[in-house]
């Protein structure tokens, strides 16, 4: 891999994890009133994977959006107002962060009902088979969706169509506060279910960027050239809660032995140290990195909070299509 | 008048919950997040501790799988009571809930029945948005087979959640999560509300003011600034959606002559014009006035509190609507009760994020 790739992962990565610290340092001043999940710890998989698509493929997400978004390109500038619940956010307020969509750079959408994106970016890969283009389909989900029904009748079809769609199961053991253990049989990886469809699926670190990358580009390959599908799991984990701001281990649900070891593995110091290891980056570099996305945020954060609320008459648009 | 135990509604759930299963054995509960660390709103806090982890369980996030295991389970003996942190998710459950659990009976010539209930939370308020806050009671209680309760009182919620339990039917089990922090007399020991009767919360001889969940409180709140303006009130919260008490609500219509509907769902189709209808179908010529709904206007629930603001009617808007109805002049614009707290929480202690 070169450089440039190395440090634009990199960077991605650290400008998605000051965005979502600095939701949750304004979160606290109610601004926001909306539920926001936060993708803190998770950074490597939206980025190494959106790392191999242009504007014309297709991302569909979850709850835990803002990585997914931000990664495909999705704007600042009106993620941060959609969370705010203005008019000049990219649902237009009516959807708040837990429905982002930027059409523009190929993000379709986000929707928190589990699972239900899945068969949506299926549709999206179908019908670019139909109208046979080149593009890729990638979906996210977490490893809390692959229990859905909907998401086993995706693999089935997905395999009899030979569809250019890549699903992507950030598994990060919990859904909401429930271990996997209660939810799945032990022993059992997520990624060997796709190869029951004769899905192509690997195994991967989610926290190691270069990881997540190379998968993924092996994938899109086959994906580009109609060998179909394929399902990547990469292990990963949340730091804060499962919705909101704040850290929640206090709350007993996952030891704080577990927390703390996967703070070691964080994609971003993992990176870094990498980086610095091989004399890419300097600590000077990065404070440059640092400075660059605060302004960024900053402007993206004035836009939000100056921004018009949407209007009583609005309140009735968009029900249905002209 | 005994002294009262004074409960919220959730700790209401909870005692029916706990209570009904010390009671009977097969009784068991199931859902996402049912013992983690919240339980579900305090619903279900403690009932792992007390009944063990066989019948108080998480479960995969496979809705539609889980309710008909839960159907299965209840065909051959079992009491599930399954519970969904929103009724948004049980929408993956419609073909069990609706194709198999509500025709079983039926069906099979009345051989085996389905006692299951289904415990459905209605979102609201921060931004819920447009998959987290829908009010469906209607679309269930459209469905023969189906039974309907929608609780407004903490005393009502453990009262009728215990009648349900008992019930041999599938029953949808409605709790809007702005009640939970309600609190009222709740008896310790177990006691049975009736399904299919409504109650009537408030005597009045003006304007009859029919009301689910917690559109009941907001009638409540109308009702007192109303009695200022010399119109009395009377004020029916259903509870069971079906079996529909027509009996108590027609009575009351017959005395008032006027009607007013309020629903916490959409207006459109709703459940507000099943009991306009029956009132008319009924009392044709003893209305003084036109019936008038209230309810959401026909649209998604929107996200920004910019938008919410205009999407939940409340007391004002029954203000209005009972105004209208005796007669008087009323602008829609007047704030008749002005707000203590922001739009979009239920009390002034909720800070978010859920
Ligand atoms: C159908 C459905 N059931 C339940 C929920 C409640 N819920 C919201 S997020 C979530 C956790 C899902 O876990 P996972 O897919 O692993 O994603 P993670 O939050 O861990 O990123 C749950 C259960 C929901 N939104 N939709
Ligand atoms: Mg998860």
């Amino acid at each position: 891999m070169d450089k440039k790739t190395l440090i634009r992962l990199f960077f991605q990565m650290l400008r998605i994890r000051i965005i979502e610290e600095k939701i949750a340092e304004h979160y606290t001043n109610q601004e926001m009133r909306c539920p926001v999940h936060l993708c803190i710890g998770q950074e490597a998989i939206p980025v190494g994977v959106c790392a191999h698509l242009t504007n014309e493929d297709y991302v569909m997400s979850n709850h835990r959006s803002h990585g997914h978004y931000l990664a495909k390109g999705g704007g600042l500038k009106c993620m941060m107002a959609e969370i705010y619940g203005k008019a000049n956010g990219c649902s237009s307020g009516k959807g708040g962060s837990m429905h982002l969509t930027d059409p523009s750079v190929g993000f379709l959408g986000a929707t928190p009902i589990v699972a239900s994106s899945i068969p949506i970016a299926v549709g999206t890969a179908f019908a670019g088979q139909l109208k046979g283009e080149d593009r890729v389909s990638v979906a996210f989900f977490g490893d809390g969706a692959t229990e859905e029904g909907v998401f086993h009748e995706c693999l089935n079809f997905a395999a009899l169509k030979k569809l250019p769609i890549i699903f992507i199961c950030e598994n990060n053991l919990y859904s909401v506060y429930s271990p996997l253990q209660v939810r799945q049989p032990e022993g059992r990886r997520i990624s060997t279910l796709a190869k029951g469809h004769k899905i192509e699926t690997h195994l991967g670190d989610g926290n190691d960027v270069i990881n997540v990358y190379r998968l993924t580009k092996k994938a899109v390959e086959r994906a580009r050239s109609e060998k179909g599908p394929s399902l990547l799991e990469f292990m990963t984990y949340r730091f804060r809660e499962h919705c909101g701001p704040a850290f929640d281990n206090d709350l007993g649900y996952r030891s704080k032995s577990e927390a703390l070891g996967w703070e070691h593995r964080c994609p971003i110091k993992k990176m870094r140290k990498f980086l610095g290891d091989k004399g890419i980056i300097t600590d000077g570099d990065i404070v440059q990195m640092e400075k660059e996305i605060e302004d960024e945020i900053d402007s993206a954060l004035t836009y939000a909070q100056k921004g018009p609320f949407p209007t009583e008459d609005i309140l009735m648009d968009h029900v249905y299509a002209s | 008048m005994p002294v009262q135990r004074i409960r919220p509604f959730f700790q209401a759930i909870n005692e029916a919950i706990a209570q009904c299963m010390a009671d009977d054995p097969y009784v068991y509960i199931i859902g996402l997040g049912v013992p983690d660390p919240k339980g579900i709103f305090g619903t279900t806090l403690g009932l792992v501790e007390k009944f063990g982890p066989k019948r108080v369980m998480d479960m995969p996030t496979s809705e539609n799988a889980m309710t008909g295991i839960a159907i299965g389970s209840a065909i051959v003996g079992m009491r599930p009571i399954m519970t969904h942190q929103r009724i948004d998710f049980a929408l993956l459950a419609l073909d069990q809930i609706v194709n198999q659990a509500a025709n079983w009976h039926y069906m099979f010539g009345g051989q085996m029945h389905a006692p299951l209930v289904i415990r459905m939370i209605i979102g609201r308020g921060w931004g819920q948005g447009p998959q987290h806050s829908q009010s469906l009671q209607n679309w269930f209680a459209h469905i023969p087979g189906l039974k309907v309760v929608m609780p407004t009182t903490p005393y009502d919620a453990k009262g009728l959640l215990i009648t349900s339990i008992e019930d041999n039917n599938p029953v949808i089990f409605l709790e809007h999560r702005w009640l939970y922090h309600i609190k009222g007399h709740v008896p310790e020991e177990i006691y049975r509300v009736p399904l299919g009767q409504a109650s009537v919360i408030r005597q009045g001889k003006d304007v009859t003011i029919v009301s689910t969940s917690h559109m009941t409180l907001e009638a409540l709140r109308a009702s007192q600034l109303l009695e200022k303006e010399g119109v009395r009130t009377e004020i029916i919260d259903v509870r069971t959606l079906k079996p529909l008490d027509q009996a108590t609500i027609l009575e009351s219509v017959r005395k008032t002559g006027r009607l007013v509907v309020a629903d916490t769902g959409w207006r459109f189709c709703g459940y507000s014009a099943e009991i306009i209808a029956c009132v008319t179908e009924n009392l044709f010529d003893e209305l003084k006035s036109p019936p008038i709904r209230i309810g959401l206007p026909d649209c998604p629930s929107p996200t920004s509190p910019a938008l919410s603001r205009y999407y939940y009617p409340g007391a004002n808007e029954i203000i209005n609507a009972a105004l209208k109805s005796v007669g008087r002049k009323t602008n829609k614009e007047t704030m008749y009760i002005k707000p203590t707290k922001p739009h979009d929480i239920p009390d002034a202690d909720f800070t978010g994020p859920f």
